[in-house]
């Protein structure tokens, strides 16, 4: 038994469809009979890797104008729904993913379950899985109410899969008259530039935090990831302190990150720190606090000083050069 | 310039959260706090007051048992008044819900702008606030790292994930903050002892005159996840970056 239609709000990235996007088409290709999928900032030949991941049709919307992406695709989701009634529809859990989810849940009175990590299907309907606690327990929930469910689902909770399928059919739609929704604008954007791999791709996460003293020692965490091919990523508390852009976020609010290994610096562990990192293979923590809950997930816990211990780090990475 | 501030009432954090094995909902005994994620908002709203030169920040919140103990703080900090919606009925409340609550008790007083935060510490849905936007028919911006309002638009420095938009929107607006948008002021004891006599107007659905409201959602069980073995912890006598090279050696990183 399995569903017969599943939409999919899917975000562009520079190569394309974000990776987080394609886990959701790939998601929803394991459920559904049909996957259409709901995108923004993309050209018809994002079809391509949309049908290789399991989409029969893509809709891009086009001549946004500065209005808020999830905002405008919301919109024209509503208005396709009543004609079309899929029977779910799947959001990442990123900032334009809630506003759409969000906006589309109060435009048709439609429940959302969000933070979800894994589903499953349940007789006709699917039952979604989300982690509590920091990730120390799971609820199973369902939808009670008719009309599509709306999931919220966690980035990495479903791998993304090329199938190798044809292309997805491409319709473009212009955004309509949107109401008082669309008079937010934005004026400008703002790239903060990187180098080395993304961070929620790279095989090695290097991630500092308040334990670090000042901004200034966020450069040993720059080089140790720079050593190790790694990215380097924080905690919200230096994110919020202003040390670094938010795009380093680790978290519940941030990146989602599953490396081969993850190496924490002066963090102390907190449960929406962990629910960003706890799928890593392996874990390294490096604090002075002994009782620091890192410790309790760490395969590799190293009680000290990081100012002590990641200097030597560095120097013995290097010279084995 | 009037705005309207979200607030959550949670039970403090530093005590471990439980489900009740029955219901299914955050068990919720014992005295609730104002959750740290809206101490920022409530921080932006006063300050933004206070360059408009004139108006107030009133509070909203939907809580359980009449629960004022976070209001409370809040009002401590500088905010007016508060409306704290309270009904047995809303216990278990999905995030639609809570935004339907929240609109109808935003609605009752005159405002410019509506103020929360991006999510809360206990449910972290993060879907309140927009849907709340979304009731009231007004625009939202929600991730907001910075914001000003200027001649009546809103500007708004919201997060991105490559970096950051400048964003603008007149107003009525919502806006839902980040917590590194400004930092929260500590209550003064005179702050607090004012608090003491400031208005909290408590209703329960049927004051709030809006229909019957059911939950479209239900928890079907709650299991263990599976716990990480932790593995070994050692202490740094100058050996430490050693056991580290060690590790990355055997999985092979180095
Ligand atoms: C709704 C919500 C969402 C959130 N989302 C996120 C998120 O996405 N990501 C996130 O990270 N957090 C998130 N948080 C915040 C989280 O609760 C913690 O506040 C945060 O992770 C703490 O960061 P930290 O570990 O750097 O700082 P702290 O908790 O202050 O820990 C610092 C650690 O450094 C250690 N230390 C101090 N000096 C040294 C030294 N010289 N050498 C070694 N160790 C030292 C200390 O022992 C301590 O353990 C969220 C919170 C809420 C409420
Ligand atoms: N019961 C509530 N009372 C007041 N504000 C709330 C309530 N629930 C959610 N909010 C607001 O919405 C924000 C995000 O909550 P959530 O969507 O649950 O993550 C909170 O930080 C509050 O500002």
């Amino acid at each position: 038994m399995s569903l017969s239609k599943i939409w999919v709000f899917a975000e562009p990235s520079e190569s394309g469809i974000s990776t987080t996007s394609l886990e959701l088409v790939s998601a929803a290709s394991g459920f559904a009979s049909t996957v259409e999928v709901f995108c923004y900032g993309v050209g018809s030949e994002a079809g391509q890797v949309l049908g290789e991941h399991g989409a029969a049709k893509a809709v891009v919307v086009k001549g946004l104008d500065g209005v808020l992406a999830g905002t405008g695709v919301a919109s024209v989701m509503a208005q396709r729904i009543p004609a079309e009634s899929p029977d779910a529809i799947f959001f990442g859990s990123t900032p334009e993913g809630r506003d759409a989810a969000a906006r589309l849940s109060a435009k048709m009175d439609l429940p959302v379950l969000t933070n979800v990590v894994n589903l499953q299907l349940d007789g006709d309907r699917l039952m979604s899985e989300n982690a509590v606690f920091g990730g120390s327990e799971i609820v199973s929930a369902r939808f009670t109410a008719s009309g599509p469910g709306i999931f919220v689902i966690r980035a990495k909770s479903f791998a993304a899969e090329s199938k190798g399928g044809s292309a997805a059919s491409v319709e473009e739609v212009s955004l309509g008259e949107i109401g008082s929704a669309g008079k937010a604008r934005i004026v400008q954007s703002h790239v903060e530039a990187r180098t080395g791999p993304k961070l929620d791709e790279a095989p090695v996460v290097v991630s500092g935090g308040r334990g670090l003293g000042q901004p200034d020692s966020y450069k040993m965490i720059e080089e140790l990831a720079k050593l190790l091919n790694g990215a380097p990523g924080a905690s919200r508390a230096i994110v919020d302190a202003g040390w670094v852009p938010y795009a380093y976020q680790v978290g519940q609010t941030g990146k989602t990150v599953k490396p081969t290994v993850y190496i924490a610096c002066g963090i102390s562990g907190a449960t929406q720190h962990m629910v960003g990192m706890k799928g890593a293979k392996n874990i390294i923590a490096i604090n002075k606090d002994a009782d620091a809950p890192i410790f309790t997930i760490a395969d590799l816990g190293i009680v000290g000083d990081v100012q002590k211990v990641l200097p030597k780090l560095i120097e013995a990475i290097k010279s084995k050069g | 310039m009037n705005i309207a501030v979200c607030v959550k009432q949670i039970p403090d954090q530093s005590v471990p959260g439980k489900l009740d094995p029955v219901t299914h909902n955050l068990v919720r005994d014992g005295k609730l706090i104002l959750d740290d994620s809206d101490s920022y908002g409530v921080e932006m709203a006063l300050q933004l007051v206070d360059r408009a030169g004139g108006g107030e920040v009133t509070l909203i919140s939907m809580a359980p048992n009449g629960e004022v103990s976070g209001l409370r703080t809040a009002l401590a900090m500088g905010a007016a008044k508060a409306v704290l919606v309270s009904d047995p009925s809303l216990a278990g409340s999905d995030a639609l819900t809570t935004a339907k609550v929240l609109a109808a008790a935003i609605s009752r007083n005159p405002f410019d702008l509506v103020m929360a935060a991006t999510e809360s510490t206990d449910g972290y849905t993060g879907t309140v606030p927009v849907q709340v936007a979304e009731i009231l028919d007004i625009p939202s911006v929600s991730f907001a790292k910075k914001v000003d309002v200027e001649n009546g638009v809103l500007k708004v420095q919201r997060q991105t994930e490559s970096g950051y938009d400048e964003v603008e929107c007149p107003l009525p607006a919502l806006v839902s903050v980040t917590a590194g948008v400004v930092e929260p002021r500590y209550p003064s004891f005179k702050g607090i002892m004012a608090a003491k006599s400031k208005p909290v107007e408590i209703l329960d659905v049927a004051g709030l005159g809006i229909g019957p409201l059911t939950v479209g959602q239900e928890i079907v069980s709650v299991r263990q996840a599976e716990e990480r073995a932790s593995g070994t912890v050692v202490v740094d006598e100058g050996d430490g970056f050693q056991k580290i090279v060690e590790f990355l050696e055997s999985i092979k990183v180095i």
